[in-house]
């Protein structure tokens, strides 16, 4: 199954990247989710949860304060202003 | 003559002193301005991205957004400085603020009225002391710039752009800041931050070189560029102040390299100035007790 390169980056820093099955965000209009195989798309953001599934399937959770996604041949980059990031059920790879 | 050689001893120590401090400032200079490169890299994935995202809007869809029309109907410009917090750096303000200088003039003779902004205590104690008006300063941070206070240089400028009626209204905003070009070569530059010129400014030749693909805009166009620009314009000031940041360290660290080699040099001169008085006086004592003795032998 094809994969997604994410990328998620802040203001002073790239907070995460890697492989990921699925991506889910806050986009203006509500909550989509990004599978492999998308659109091209270009979104804002709303404050809230970015929640990433890795490819080893662990989940990356991180609060973003607003800020923008792309969508481009399965590379996903997530441009926020700021990010927190927490991780649960296994780490993630850096 | 003892007198001269107690001078020269006295100035032998503060040079020392001297050179100690200055020796002191080039290692710490030395050792932030790793940090200050890396920061300058770490935050390149996301100019990259939103510059990327910019263009794809900008190629998709008639670009019409305040941010990028030009307004040639406001007599007022906004002239953004960026300079150092503390001296020590050898020309580094002194340079950046004659470019703003040469800037502000050149714009007052388009028959424009220029808007202060400065970042930097140097700049700021500049204006001070001439009893120019500055509409609004940031002190504090300029060797390490932290994403905050860029995102609060470009609200204030943003919203001094955007306002409807104020008198603080601009029409354009310049920003002059130090260019990191490598450890050697600091350049003062000026670029034209607002209004944004989608085509050529913000497209840098070869970086979107591959055709962009036909993006779907959520929840439109319109939409998306209002939350990309802003977030650009921050971008890019949060970049000049690092860039700015790194020059004025490496700066320090030469102007610091220099202070500290001229100090060797004077202590060099003064050792060799006080060991001729030394020896003048050797000199003169034992030609006074030969003289004295010859004097005593003839009576």
């Amino acid at each position: 199954m094809a994969q997604l390169e994410v990328d998620l980056v802040a203001a002073d820093r790239k907070v995460w990247s890697g492989t990921a099955k699925q991506v889910s965000a806050p986009a203006a209009e509500g909550e989509i989710g990004i599978l492999a195989g998308h659109s091209p798309l270009l979104s804002a953001l709303r404050a809230g949860r970015v929640s990433i599934t890795a490819a080893d399937g662990s989940a990356i959770t991180a609060g973003i304060s607003g800020g923008f996604l792309s969508v481009d041949e399965d590379a996903v980059t997530i441009v926020v202003d700021s990010a927190d990031l927490d991780v649960s059920i296994g780490s993630a790879s850096r | 003559m003892a007198g001269n050689q107690r001078v020269y001893k006295a100035r032998i120590k503060s040079t020392q002193s001297l050179k100690k401090m200055f020796r002191a400032q080039e290692l710490i200079a030395a050792s932030r301005i790793g940090k200050a490169r890396a920061r300058v890299t770490a935050s390149e994935p996301y100019a990259k991205a939103i510059t990327r995202a910019v263009s794809a809007v900008a190629t998709h869809s008639d670009v019409s957004h305040p941010l990028t029309s030009e307004r040639p109907d406001v007599p007022r410009v906004a002239v953004l400085l960026i300079a150092s917090d503390r001296g020590m750096a050898g020309a580094y303000s002194a340079s950046a603020i004659r470019e703003a200088e040469r800037l502000v003039e050149r714009l007052q003779a388009e028959g424009k009225a220029v808007d202060l902004y400065v970042s930097g205590r140097r700049a700021v104690a500049y204006y001070q002391f001439r009893g120019r008006e500055v509409v609004r300063s940031w002190t504090g941070q300029s060797d390490a710039p932290r994403p905050e206070v860029a995102e609060d240089i470009a609200d204030t400028l943003l919203e001094a752009f955007l306002a409807e009626t104020d008198e603080r209204r601009v029409g354009e905003l310049h920003v002059v800041y130090t260019q990191f070009v490598n450890m050697v070569t600091q350049r003062p530059r000026v670029i034209r931050m607002l209004p944004l010129e989608i085509v050529d400014g913000v497209t840098p030749a070869g970086e979107t070189s591959a055709a962009l693909p036909l993006y779907d805009f959520e929840p439109s166009p319109e939409a998306v560029l209002d939350a990309l620009l802003p977030r650009y314009v921050r971008s890019r000031i949060y970049s000049c102040l690092l860039q700015a940041a790194a020059s004025e360290l490496a700066s320090r660290q030469r102007a610091m390299h220099t202070a500290t080699d001229n100090a060797e040099d004077l202590i060099r001169m003064y050792t060799r100035l006080a060991n001729q008085a030394r020896q003048g006086e050797i000199t003169q004592e034992i030609s006074e007790i030969v003289s004295g003795a010859d004097a005593l032998a003839a009576s």
